[in-house]
């Protein structure tokens, strides 16, 4: 029992934690928090069951089921990052020398915006990811774990480790760490701020874009308000391992999606969706540098 | 000011007229409006499908191209807005002394209203009046002390909830009601401040936020007290001298009654001491504490008594439904009243008057186009933050600090 | 008697020593000057005298009352006042308005006097004002009650920033470079106000880079280099002094 709900909270989690990063990066950027960016994992959902009925449709799920899914991820990675990079050159770019909280606004216009796109455009009720496969289960002394938690996991990551890597070794992750470090300095050693900006929202986006695929496997059914609660638990998540840093959004995200599971199996599952809630108002309130940070200093 | 900008406008006029037509062609017919089009109709493909992505393709280009045109006689178009305005003023239809006139005369014109118009003018007007005192008492927090509070709704429920609770619970009418709703939510204002006000801008709201959904939570779950997702039903209205003010009319001119009150005490207090502590506040924290202001203390009263209101308003909203549920009170609500509050300008009352009246009006006219109005609100929201940050009616630097 | 004694105090931020054990006194009445080079710590001792941060080491006295502890606000009803190094006035508020919220901590109207607004209240309320024209007058501002404090001249913005230090009824006010970035005829005009103010009472701390004025108008001056004291004395001996001529030209070694 308790094992079963590591392995079903690690699955939540590794979700979490995608979607965390992008929060986390963003706001170590921009000290933004990108209200918005739960819709774009919404929007990740959404796009892999259109894709996929689409491919249905045009017959290419029955030529090759797996050529289908790889293009359903490469396409919908694609989309979700052109609307990140969308939303940022419109709402966001043009507050970046505006009081701290007007982009906040602007990002909250943003996400309802793309909610109630999507409710008119697609509808109001659940949206059902077609039923192509089974998934079959692995069982291991009493704990069973379905190939699809087993790819989530393992997804999440790799999509982590080359995020690392990407951000440590690549020039553009150097440029990346280097403006939110010192967005001036940075600028005056010829870092374009603006293609940093641009490149943090994209991959973001594209991470948040690969969470959104996997939940809608998952759970195989979608619907437009589910990047809101996502949001702000990715947010605590993001909140809990230290905002801004990259690993901290990895592990607080592993840790709220355990939190989350055992919660609801040992205390109620009425309240499964207040846990968060209650983390990130707690959390803000002791230790707002997150677990593993530390604390900010206010400058006067 | 107005002398330099007038000749500076005149000096641009001329010079464009001498300047060479080569450079303006190429602005219209660059391949950047096609990009552009063609970025946002792509954009667009996978939700709204192909017919509508093409079409989408053309009115962009069109509009594009059109809005371009427009812009390079912008100038001219401001010109010629500046010479309307000024001539409004020369008439002195606005000037100081017939301020007073207009407002006693609409003051009775709203009392007499409900006697002369449909019951569907009325109710919408009633929930206006509810939005509006409810606007007021974010605007001290967010406009006054300049605070981002976006749970601001739980202090709604709490008011609204505790009024249904102890009128079908404990059958207590609305006036013996009435302290002990508003006394709570005053009481959940300020403890709810004591711990989140140490954070900065963007936490706050975040804090204020999960506070809100907390509240929501509880409500839909607390099945006992609040009788879940189900909600309340049977809440009287208020009474008074033996009158039920269940009749809308009646309930009008009450509503009516307290928002004039809430303007009244609102802009005293914000002409007092008070308000001077809490406007410094949101200019400059450091410097306010400098100055011999206790920060914290006054950010609590703001959260209070900004509270106070919400817990008025949401009492309100119980009586006038005679039922309350859950649904009434999501994170929706909350941004629309940072919204009506936004939208007419932070710490203006007219402006957040305004702006309260117009987001509830404004659906009701456009009814057709309803399912479009909370994607009008976040799109409007962004253009607003952009374009004009201060809202309708705010001074010019006012603005959301951090 | 002094004013003010600062013992021992040292500030932190990390491993960087902003402060390091430093040591003066301020007698009551006279100008006194800190100077020193850039990031030599004057202006977090400022921020400490002022409650603004909180020193890791050392205490501060104010005419017997230990300050180490104490919040902004209750600092400033001790009667310690201060202005700003980059101005911080309340930008959207008018000018009168700037120098009657410094006022606050005088008056005591409460939320139920400020809605019905008894004579206790409106009584109140034209002190405050009319004190408030006075110390616009005292900087030569009075003219401009109602303009926004944003949309003045910079120079009257500082003067501004003065009036409202002042306003607080401070015997003790901090003056945090009032003359950078003036010409010359306004930064002579800031030091005949800072001498009017010593001719009122009031004792004044100040932090300034221009020599000319620092050697006008202190009657003592601490010099500090790196956040230690390293001289203080008489202006005419500071002028000599081969350690301040070296923190400010460079040392030989």
């Amino acid at each position: 029992m308790l094992l079963q709900q590591l392995v079903n909270g690690l699955t939540l989690g590794s979700v979490y934690a995608l979607i965390a990063l992008g929060y986390t990066m963003v706001y170590g950027i921009l000290e933004l928090i990108n209200f918005a960016h739960g819709e774009i994992y919404m929007l990740g959902a959404y796009l892999g069951i259109i894709l996929m009925v689409f491919f249905t449709a045009i017959g290419l799920t029955s030529y090759s089921l797996p050529l289908s899914l790889i293009l359903t991820f490469f396409l919908s990675i694609i989309f979700c990052a052109s609307y990140g990079f969308t939303m940022e050159k419109i709402a966001y770019k043009p507050l970046r020398k505006a009081p701290r909280l007007s982009p906040l606004i602007s990002a909250i216009g943003v996400s309802i915006f793309l909610q109630n796109y999507v409710m008119l455009t697609q509808g109001a009720t659940d949206k059902v990811f077609p039923h192509l496969f089974e998934t079959s289960t692995i069982t291991f002394m009493s704990v069973s774990m379905t190939y699809l938690q087993f790819f989530i996991i393992l997804t999440s990551a790799i999509v982590m480790v080359f995020l690392r890597l990407f951000v440590r070794k690549t020039k553009i992750g150097k440029a990346m760490r280097a403006v939110a470090q010192d967005k001036i300095m940075a600028s005056l050693v010829g870092i374009n701020i603006d293609t940093v900006i641009s490149v943090t929202f994209i991959i973001g986006s594209g991470l948040a874009a690969i969470a959104g695929l996997m939940v809608a496997m998952y759970y195989g059914l979608v619907n437009y308000y589910i990047g809101y609660v996502a949001g702000i638990k990715a947010f605590t998540a993001a909140v809990l391992g230290g905002i801004g840093s990259i690993r901290g959004a990895m592990l607080g995200g592993l840790l709220l999606g355990l939190v989350e599971s055992l919660g609801a199996s040992y205390i109620s599952s009425e309240y499964k969706d207040a846990y968060a809630f209650i983390i990130l108002v707690l959390i803000l309130l002791m230790k707002p540098g997150g677990l593993f940070g530390k604390a900010e200093l206010e400058k006067v | 000011m107005a002398r330099l900008n007038w000749k500076r406008f005149k000096d641009e006029r001329k010079n464009m007229n001498t300047v060479p037509g080569e450079k303006k062609k190429e602005k219209f017919f660059g391949i950047k409006p096609l990009v552009v089009a063609l970025w946002f109709a792509l954009l667009f493909l996978p939700f709204n499908g192909l017919r509508a992505a093409i079409i989408l393709f053309a009115v962009l280009l069109i509009s594009i191209i059109f809005f371009k045109f427009l812009f390079s006689y912008k100038k001219i178009v401001i010109e010629g807005l500046q010479t309307f305005h000024n001539k409004i003023r020369a008439t002195g239809l606005f000037s100081a002394p017939s301020v007073h006139i207009i407002r006693s005369l609409s003051i009775i014109f709203l009392f007499i209203l409900p006697f002369i118009t449909t019951d569907y003018l009325i109710d919408v007007a009633i929930l206006a009046g509810i939005y509006i005192i409810l606007a007021l008492g974010l605007n001290i927090i967010v406009g006054f002390a300049g605070l981002l509070n976006l749970g601001f709704v739980a202090f709604y429920a709490i008011g609204a909830y505790s009024y249904a609770i102890m009128n079908t619970k404990f059958g207590l009418d609305f006036w013996s009601a009435l302290p002990f709703s508003i006394g709570l939510t005053t009481v959940s204002g300020f403890f709810l401040a004591i711990p989140a006000l140490r954070l900065r801008g963007d936490y706050l709201a975040i804090v204020t936020l999960g506070f809100g959904e907390i509240v929501r939570l509880i409500l839909n779950n607390w099945d006992s007290v609040t009788m879940g997702p189900n909600g309340i039903p049977g809440i009287a209205p208020p009474v008074i001298m033996s009158v039920s003010l269940g009749k809308l009319s009646y309930y009008y001119c009450f509503v009516l009654s307290l928002v004039i009150l809430t303007v009244f005490v609102t802009r005293r207090v914000y002409s007092s001491r008070i308000g001077r502590a809490w406007v410094a506040i949101r200019e400059d924290e450091i410097a306010s504490s400098a100055m011999g202001i206790n920060t914290t203390m006054y950010k609590l009263y703001s959260f209070a008594f900004g509270a106070f209101w919400a817990g008025l308003a949401g009492a309100l909203f119980a009586g006038k439904m005679q039922f309350v549920s859950p649904e009434s009170f999501t994170f929706m609500e909350s941004v629309l009243i940072v919204s009506m509050v936004i939208l007419g300008g932070l710490g203006s009352i007219p402006g957040v008057i305004l702006g309260a009246t117009i987001l509830v009006i404004l659906p009701e006219i456009l009814r057709e186009v309803q399912l479009y109005r909370m994607l009008a609100l976040g799109g409007g929201l962004v253009l607003l933050m952009i374009f004009r940050p201060q809202g309708l009616l705010g001074g010019k630097g006012v603005s959301l600090r951090g | 008697m002094y004013l003010l004694e600062v013992k021992g105090l040292s500030k932190y931020f990390g491993g960087i020593k902003a402060v390091e054990e430093v040591t003066f006194k301020v007698k009551e009445g006279i100008i006194m000057s800190i100077i020193g080079p850039n990031g030599a710590g004057k202006t977090t001792i400022f921020n400490c005298l002022t409650g603004l941060s909180n020193p890791t080491k050392g205490d501060l006295y104010f005419s017997g009352t230990k300050l180490t502890g104490l919040p902004p606000h209750r600092i400033v009803r001790l009667g310690i006042s201060r202005t700003f190094q980059n101005i911080r006035l309340f930008r959207e508020m008018s000018v009168i308005e700037n120098v009657m919220v410094a006022q606050h901590h005088k008056t005591r109207s409460g939320l139920i006097g400020s809605i019905i607004r008894w004579k206790r209240f409106r009584d109140e309320e034209k002190v405050v004002r009319e004190k408030s024209i006075e110390y616009l007058g005292l900087v030569g501002l009075s003219d401009y009650p109602d303009a926004i404090s944003g949309n003045l001249p910079y120079g009257a913005q500082r003067r501004l920033e003065i009036a409202r230090a002042l306003a607080t009824e401070p015997s003790l006010i901090l003056l945090d470079e009032p003359t950078a970035g003036m010409n010359p005829q306004e930064t002579s005009e800031i030091m005949s106000l800072i001498r009017n103010f010593k001719k009122l009472g009031k004792t004044i701390l100040l932090i300034e880079h221009d020599m000319k004025v620092v050697m006008g108008i202190s009657d003592w001056i601490v010099v500090l280099d790196h956040g230690v004291k390293i001289a203080e004395g008489l202006p005419a001996d500071i002028r000599k002094d081969s350690m301040v001529i070296g923190a400010y030209l460079g040392r030989e070694h």
